[in-house]
């Protein structure tokens, strides 16, 4: 008898936990850690608004996020790039397919003291700074000086599209100032009339002259229409095309509310916001 | 008090015994406790020792320990990827040295003018300003030379930077001048008073005094001050992030930026993948760091010991 109530309680207990976890939804996300500060804000917004739901939000890589998507540990995989070719077909061979959501765009700029004459400056001059052949800066149009060239630790997302548009695989010089973060970087060229550095659009302020490349002035226009070179996509990428609370959160991020957050992370929406 | 207790044979003899092994059974209690306590520090060492070996040896199947140690270059991301630690390692010494050469003499001096010379009101400020110092967090110091120092430097001397190895010497000479003045202060002040009134009965006088019988007197302590301040130095990881520059090259002037191995290790750590080569090559990076001011606590205990003065007969 005893036997018999405590097992009818034990599966009262685990219907009540079931019913529990599938009210309660969850959103599961990994991926690049370009993205995932955008992911981390929207998340914790998501989540105030809609108490049932968690989400939760890790880093590990772009590549590290598309195995997961592609292993089915993860709901929406975060990537700084597109998939690649091997990837969709390893997925497709999982009875996977993989659906991109764009959902920001991050976009590099040059930047110069404002005492730096220099106003343009092109893709392969930036290449011969950053890889240490060019070391005036009478070369590029400027005074007669050394060039200090400032760079972002090799780890960070932002070093990743300067080397994947600016240096195209070839290694920042040693001699580079590494900087731990967007906003050190800027410190060091604010102060310094020789230095060159880039920077996440949104971190580029009075104290410092943002360059133009090719002749086209960075800003958000130029970065969605890609007229601007140094910019790339920013996707989540789901299994199919998403439902339930995954869908709603893709919607958030995608909404006006969420590009805002986009934008207070100091990248580009993908459309205009006022 | 493990020896046997007399026992007494009067009246009041049971009651009195009773209460003696109540206390030696809480004195036995207080001492198992206190013996807990300073065991924890030590399992944390080694708890500490241990993960940093298991994170960081890995990084050895992939990088032989010669090319890790004196590699030129530090590439953790490329394909393929560099782990030359070299540089960082000669730009924590060239640091931590120049800011001794900075340091030393100063908190050397101003300890022994506050231990010999000054008066008692001069003292009673000079030292606990001298010992302020030690209270500024080193973010603040980093700030102050990035913001303020960098830039006077560059324009004084006409520099392509102001973060370099130069300013940051400055800067960590600042943080160890507390430390070696402090732990000379106490040294000097440990030397008996007989000693001073024998050198005057000789004849001395008193500069005499202070360099060749106070000063030789305190020496074990000194050198002993001057090495922990140097370890601090060497470990110190903020000031030299944000100061010296973070070149990862070595640097060929005191005015070329470099990047001590503290910086480096701050500075990718957050975003190096988990176990990782990358994340191995950085906890070996902290392996070597490690070994280095354990070799330096090691000399200055050594230093302390060998030539610790015991009376006065050794001078």
């Amino acid at each position: 008898m005893k036997r018999t109530i405590l097992s009818l309680f034990a599966m009262g207990m685990l219907i009540a936990c079931l019913t529990g976890i599938t009210s309660a939804g969850t959103v599961v996300i990994k991926g690049s850690t370009t993205v995932l500060p955008i992911a981390q804000a929207a998340a914790e917004d998501f989540m105030k608004a809609n108490p049932g739901v968690s989400i939760s939000v890790s880093g590990g890589g772009s590549g590290n996020g598309m195995k997961a998507l592609i292993d089915g540990s993860t709901d929406i995989a975060d990537s700084s790039r597109f998939i690649k070719d091997k990837e969709v077909k390893m997925a497709v061979e999982n009875n996977r397919f993989p659906v991109p959501h764009r959902v920001a765009l991050d976009c590099v700029v040059p930047v110069v003291h404002p005492d730096n004459p220099l106003r343009n400056i092109t893709i392969d001059q930036l290449k011969g700074i950053y890889s240490g052949k060019i070391r005036n800066w009478k070369e590029v149009g400027g005074k007669d000086k050394k060039i200090v060239v400032v760079s972002r630790d090799t780890s960070s997302g932002t070093y990743e599209v300067w080397e994947s548009k600016v240096l195209g695989g070839e290694k920042v010089l040693p001699e580079a100032m590494l900087q731990a973060s967007n906003g050190a970087v800027a410190q060091v060229v604010s102060k310094n009339p020789y230095a060159i550095g880039y920077l996440g659009i949104g971190y580029v302020n009075a104290e410092l002259k943002a360059l133009t490349v090719n002749g086209v002035v960075a800003s958000p226009v130029t970065a969605l229409t890609g007229s601007f070179p140094v910019s790339r996509e920013l996707f989540m990428f789901t299994n199919g095309w998403p439902t339930g609370d995954t869908l709603s959160f893709l919607n958030y991020v995608v909404s006006p509310e969420g590009q805002k957050l986009v934008q207070r992370e100091g990248f580009v929406p993908i459309y205009a916001i006022e | 008090m493990n020896g046997p207790v007399p026992v007494k044979t009067d009246r009041a003899g049971t009651r009195s015994n009773r209460a003696l092994s109540k206390s030696r059974r809480a004195e036995k209690l207080i001492k198992s406790t206190l013996f807990l306590v300073s065991t924890v520090s030590i399992v944390i060492i080694g708890l500490i020792f241990l993960f940093l070996f298991r994170e960081g040896v890995p990084i050895f199947k992939v990088e032989s320990i010669r090319s890790f140690l004196f590699g030129r270059y530090w590439y953790p991301t490329y394909d393929p990827p560099e782990f030359g630690i070299l540089p960082m390692i000669i730009g924590s010494l060239a640091v931590s040295l120049l800011s001794s050469l900075m340091a030393v003499p100063l908190g050397l001096l101003s300890a022994i003018y506050i231990s010999e010379l000054a008066s008692q009101r001069v003292k009673e400020i000079t030292k606990p300003v001298i010992e302020l110092l030690a209270s500024i967090p080193s973010v603040v110091i980093g700030f102050f030379g990035m913001v303020v120092m960098a830039p006077f430097l560059q324009s004084t001397f006409d520099l392509y930077t102001g973060l370099n190895v130069f300013n940051a010497s400055i800067m960590l000479a600042v943080m160890a001048v507390p430390t070696i003045s402090s732990l000379s202060e106490d040294a000097l002040n440990a030397v008996s008073r007989e000693l001073r009134e024998a050198s005057y009965a000789l004849g001395a006088n008193r500069w005499e005094t202070i360099s060749r019988v106070v000063v030789p007197a305190a020496l074990s302590g000194i050198c002993t001050a001057v090495i922990l301040g140097m370890s601090r130095a060497l470990g110190e990881t903020m000031v030299v992030l944000m100061v010296a520059g973070g070149a990862a090259a070595i640097p060929r002037s005191i005015f070329d930026s470099c990047r001590p191995l503290p910086a480096s290790i701050a500075a990718e750590m957050a975003e190096a993948p988990f176990r990782s080569d990358h994340y191995h090559a950085l906890f070996a990076t902290g392996i070597v760091l490690f070994v280095m001011t354990f070799c330096f606590n090691l000399l200055a205990d050594y230093i302390s010991h060998k030539y610790r003065q015991t009376g006065t007969a050794t001078l």
